[in-house]
C-alpha cells in the first residue's frame, strides 16, 4: 500500500469541491434542522435547482454574477413553494414533502421531454456553462503545487474553484455565527425547543420557519453550484443519497454548531477515501472497484445509524443544546 | 433451452465485476476512464483508428485495439475533446455523423464514460450515430453521488409494465385503468405495512422501500439460483421479509424505543438503514436488472383489455392477502389489540395489552407484506433492480398520506388512487415523468386535506 499516495488522495478529496459543496449544503441543513428543528429531507433538490439555475442561466448568456443570483432565486422560490403549505403542519409532513419535491425536481430534470433545456438524463456538459466562472479567475492559466497537491489554476477542478468555494464556506460560517447570537437566531432555537412557548410570546412562528427554510435552501443551492462547477449537471448525481449524506455530515460534525457542518464534511470525505484506499490495499483484486465503493457507502449508512443512537450531538455538539425531536 | 437461459442469467450475476477487470483502465478515486469504441455496422469493430483526447493536461493519442476499443485513463475531471482521425478509418468508410467529430465528453473521476463512433460507407453518412454508451454498465456508484448511481437509476424509472402498453384489440384508456388498478393493489401491499408501523409507533420508515427490494431480490435468488418454483419463491421471499422484520424490531427499533429515543431520531436511523441496505444490494447484485422469471407471460383478452396470467395471479394474491389483513384487524383479538395500540399506546398498555409484542408482530407482518409486495411488483415491472423498492418508497408515502396516516384502509385506497394516477398520467405526460405526477398529488393533498381521505384531523397538528 502506498501510504503517501493515499494521504495525498485523502487530502485532495477532503479539500476538494465535493467536500466544499457538501459543507455548504450541510450549513444550510444546519439552519433548517440544527437551529429551527425543521426536518428537510430534500436538500439535494435545492442543490439540483441551484445547479440547473446557474448552468441554464449561463447557457442563456447570463454573466457569472447573474447566474449565481438565478441559482439563489430558484432556491428561494422552491423553499416558498414547499414551506407555505407544509410549515403549518406537524414536522414529519415536511420530511415527506421535501423528499418528494426533490424527487420531482430530479425526475423533471432528467425527463426526455426537457432535453433541450436540462439535457435530460445526460445532463449539461461542463463546457457549456463553466467558461464564465473560469474567465472570472484572476490567475494565469497554469498548474500550481501546494504541498503534495498539484492542480490547474483555472480549469474544472482547480485552485480557483477551491478558493471561491472555501471563501463561500467561510462567509456562510460567519453569517451563521452572527445569526445564532442574534435575536432572530434565539427565536429559531426557541421554535426548535418549544414552538408553543414561542408562539405564546407573540412571535410569528410560521414566518420565522419560512425564513429559515429559505435561507438554508439558498446555501444548499450555492453548494449545488460548486458541486457542478467541478463536474457537470446531471440530475441523478444529486439524488436522495446526497441528502442522506448531507444529514450524516451534519450529525457527524454536530448540529446547532457553527463549524460542525464543515468539520463533518472534512471528516466524511477523508474517511470515505481512506476506507476505500485501505480496503483496496487489503483485499486487492478480490473485489471490484465499485464493490469496494459500496462497502464505503454501507459504512456511511451504519455510521449514520450509530451516530444518532450513540452520539446525536456529533463531534462538536453539546448534548444539552440539541434535542432532536420535531413536533 | 431453459438451461441455456439460466446459464446466461447466472453469468449475468457476476458480469459486473468481471467486466471491470477486463478493461485495461478501471476507474477509482483518482482515475476516470474514457472509453471509445469504433465500429463499422455490419462488419464489426474497427481496429487501428487513431484518435486524440484533449483537455486537462497534455493531449493523449491512442489507437483502437482489435476490438475497436480505446480506453484512456484520465486523472483530472473536466471536459475532454475526442477527435477521431478520419484518415485512419477502415478503407471505404467515413464517419456516420461527421458533425460529432470532434465531440466533447464530460469526465468525472471514479467513473467511466463511453462514446461509440460508427464508420459507414459514404452513402449512409449524415445520420447521428454518436450515441453515448451506457456508463452505468461499466461503472456503478460514482464517487461523488453515493449509491444513487447516476447512471444506474436511469433504467428503473423508465421501466414500464407490460400491462400498461396498449396493443391491438385493446382500448387504451381501459387498459391504463386496468394497469393502474393492478399496480395500485400491489403497491397497497407494500404501503399497508408502512402505514401499520406508522400507526402503532408513529415512525415513518424510510427503509420500507428496501424491504420491498429484499422481497424482489430473494425471489430472484430463489428462482434463478436455487431453481425453486415461483410459488415457493414467493413463500420464501415473504418468510425472509418476516424474519428481517422481526430482527429489525427485536435488535434495533425495540431497544431504541425502550431507551426513549424519539421518533425523529428513529426516522433518521431508518434513513441510515436504507442507505446501508441499498448499498448492500448493489454490492451483491450490481446495477443490472434481475428478472425473476425469464420469458414473457401469456396475455389473455378480457373485453377491451389484455392482462397477463402472471398479473392476474399477482392481483389474486394481493386481494386475498389484503382481505386477510383486514379480517385480522377487524375481527380478531390480535387485530383489536393492534388497533388499540394504534389509537393510544398508553391507554392500550393500561388495559393490559402488551404493547411491545403488538409492535413486534406489526413489524413482522409489515416487512412480510413489503417483501411479498416486492416479489409481485417486480413480476409486474418484469424485473427487480437493486433500487426499485426505494424508487417506489415515495409512491408508498404518497399513498399513505393520501389515504390517511395510520389508517390501514386508507393506505389501500390511497395506493389504488396513486396506481391509477401513475398509469393514467402517461396520457398527458412523458412516460419517465409518471412517478412525478403521484408526488405532485401528494403535495396537493397536503394543501387541501392534510389528514388524507380517511385520516382524522387531530393527527396533523
Amino acid at each position: 500500500m502506498d501510504f503517501a499516495q493515499l494521504g495525498t488522495n485523502v487530502l485532495t478529496e477532503m479539500l476538494g469541491p465535493t467536500a466544499i459543496a457538501y459543507a455548504l449544503a450541510a450549513i444550510g441543513l444546519n439552519i433548517h434542522f440544527g437551529l429551527t428543528g425543521l426536518i428537510n429531507m430534500g436538500q439535494a433538490g435545492f442543490m439540483l435547482l441551484g445547479a440547473y439555475g446557474f448552468a441554464i442561466a449561463t447557457i442563456q448568456g447570463a454573466p457569472v454574477w447573474l447566474a449565481f443570483l438565478v441559482a439563489v432565486a430558484a432556491a428561494v422560490v422552491f423553499a416558498l413553494l414547499l414551506g407555505l403549505p407544509t410549515l403549518k403542519l406537524r414536522g414529519d409532513y415536511l420530511a415527506i414533502v421535501t423528499i418528494a419535491a426533490a424527487e420531482i425536481v430530479r425526475m423533471i430534470g432528467r425527463s426526455t421531454a426537457l432535453t433541450d433545456v436540462t439535457g435530460g438524463a445526460e445532463g449539461l456538459t461542463g463546457s457549456s456553462f463553466k467558461s464564465t466562472f473560469q474567465d472570472a479567475s484572476p490567475f494565469p492559466d497554469d498548474r500550481w503545487t501546494l504541498g503534495p497537491i498539484t492542480l490547474a489554476t483555472n480549469a474544472s477542478n482547480s485552485w480557483w474553484l477551491r478558493i471561491v468555494g472555501w471563501t463561500l464556506v467561510l462567509l456562510a460560517c460567519l453569517l451563521v455565527w452572527r445569526l445564532m447570537r442574534s435575536p432572530w437566531g434565539r427565536v429559531l432555537k426557541g421554535i426548535r425547543e418549544d414552538e408553543d412557548a414561542v408562539r405564546a410570546l407573540g412571535k410569528n412562528v410560521y414566518g420565522y420557519k419560512l425564513q429559515a427554510l429559505v435561507l438554508g435552501g439558498v446555501f444548499g443551492a450555492l453548494g449545488g453550484v460548486i458541486f457542478v462547477l467541478a463536474s457537470s449537471v446531471q440530475a441523478d448525481s444529486l439524488g436522495r443519497p446526497v441528502t442522506f449524506n448531507t444529514w450524516t455530515i451534519l450529525l457527524l460534525g454536530g448540529a446547532a454548531t457553527v463549524l460542525g457542518p464543515v468539520l463533518g464534511s472534512l471528516i466524511f470525505w477523508a474517511a470515505l477515501v481512506l476506507v476505500r484506499g485501505v480496503l483496496r490495499g487489503v483485499v486487492g483484486d478480490a473485489l471490484s472497484v465499485p464493490q469496494i465503493e459500496q462497502i464505503g457507502w454501507v459504512l456511511v449508512g451504519v455510521t449514520l445509524m450509530a451516530l444518532i443512537v450513540f452520539r446525536p450531538q456529533g463531534v462538536l455538539g453539546d448534548k444539552k443544546e440539541l434535542a432532536i425531536n420535531a413536533r | 433451452m431453459l438451461l441455456a437461459l439460466l446459464a446466461t442469467l447466472s453469468t449475468l450475476v457476476v458480469a459486473g465485476p468481471a467486466h471491470a477487470a477486463t478493461t485495461p483502465c478501471s476507474p477509482d478515486d483518482v482515475t476516470a476512464c474514457l472509453n471509445v469504441t469504433v465500429s463499422v455496422p455490419g462488419t464489426g469493430p474497427a481496429p487501428g483508428v487513431a484518435l486524440t483526447v484533449e483537455g486537462e493536461g497534455d493531449p493523449v493519442t491512442a489507437t483502437t485495439d482489435d476490438a475497436g476499443k480505446v480506453s484512456v485513463p484520465l486523472t483530472t475531471a473536466g471536459d475532454y475533446t475526442v477527435t477521431v482521425d478520419e484518415s485512419t478509418l477502415p478503407a471505404g468508410t467515413v464517419l456516420k455523423d461527421p458533425a460529432a467529430n470532434p465531440v466533447t465528453v464530460g469526465v468525472v473521476l471514479g467513473r467511466s464514460v463511453g462514446r461509440i463512433v460508427q464508420a459507414v460507407p459514404p452513402a449512409e453518412a449524415g445520420a447521428p450515430a454518436d450515441t453515448p454508451s451506457d456508463g452505468g454498465a461499466t461503472s456503478t456508484a460514482p464517487d461523488d453521488d453515493a449509491t444513487s448511481g447516476a447512471d444506474t437509476e436511469a433504467g428503473a424509472e423508465a421501466e414500464e409494465s407490460a400491462e400498461a402498453s396498449a396493443r391491438p384489440g385493446t382500448n387504451r384508456y381501459a387498459q391504463l385503468v386496468l394497469a393502474g388498478t393492478v399496480f395500485g393493489l400491489l403497491l397497497a401491499l407494500a404501503a399497508l405495512g408502512a402505514n401499520l408501523i406508522y400507526g402503532t409507533t408513529g415512525l415513518s420508515n424510510f427503509a420500507h422501500g428496501e424491504l420491498v427490494t429484499l422481497g424482489g431480490m430473494t425471489a430472484f435468488l430463489a428462482v434463478q439460483q436455487w431453481h425453486l418454483p415461483l410459488w415457493l419463491a414467493i413463500v420464501v421471499a415473504t418468510a425472509v421479509g418476516a424474519a428481517v422484520g422481526w430482527v429489525l424490531d427485536r435488535f434495533l427499533f425495540g431497544p431504541l424505543r425502550r431507551r426513549g429515543v424519539g421518533n425523529t431520531q428513529q426516522m433518521i436511523v431508518t434513513i441510515g438503514l436504507s442507505l446501508a441496505m441499498l448499498s448492500t444490494f448493489l454490492f451483491f447484485f450490481s446495477a443490472q436488472p434481475k428478472p425473476i422469471v425469464s420469458g414473457i407471460s401469456q396475455r389473455m383478452q378480457i373485453g377491451p383489455v389484455q392482462i397477463s396470467g402472471q398479473s392476474l395471479i399477482s392481483v389474486g394474491i394481493a386481494v386475498v392477502v389484503l382481505g386477510a389483513v383486514a379480517f385480522v384487524l377487524s375481527r380478531t383479538r390480535t387485530g383489536r389489540a393492534t388497533r388499540a395500540v394504534s389509537d393510544n399506546p398508553a391507554l392500550a398498555a393500561a388495559t393490559g395489552i402488551n404493547v411491545e409484542s403488538v409492535i413486534n408482530r406489526v413489524w413482522v407482518v409489515s416487512a412480510a407484506l413489503a417483501a411479498l409486495g416486492g416479489v409481485l411488483l417486480s413480476l409486474y415491472l418484469n424485473t427487480a433492480r437493486f433500487n426499485f423498492g426505494s424508487t417506489l418508497l415515495l409512491l408508498m408515502f404518497a399513498a399513505i398520506t393520501l389515504g390517511g396516516l395510520g389508517s390501514p384502509l386508507g393506505a389501500v385506497l390511497g395506493a389504488l388512487v396513486i396506481g391509477l394516477v401513475v398509469e393514467l398520467s402517461t396520457i398527458f405526460l412523458p412516460n419517465d415523468m409518471r412517478y412525478a405526477s403521484a408526488l405532485v398529488i401528494l403535495i396537493l393533498v397536503l394543501l387541501v386535506r392534510p389528514q388524507g381521505i380517511l385520516g382524522r384531523a387531530e393527527r396533523i397538528g
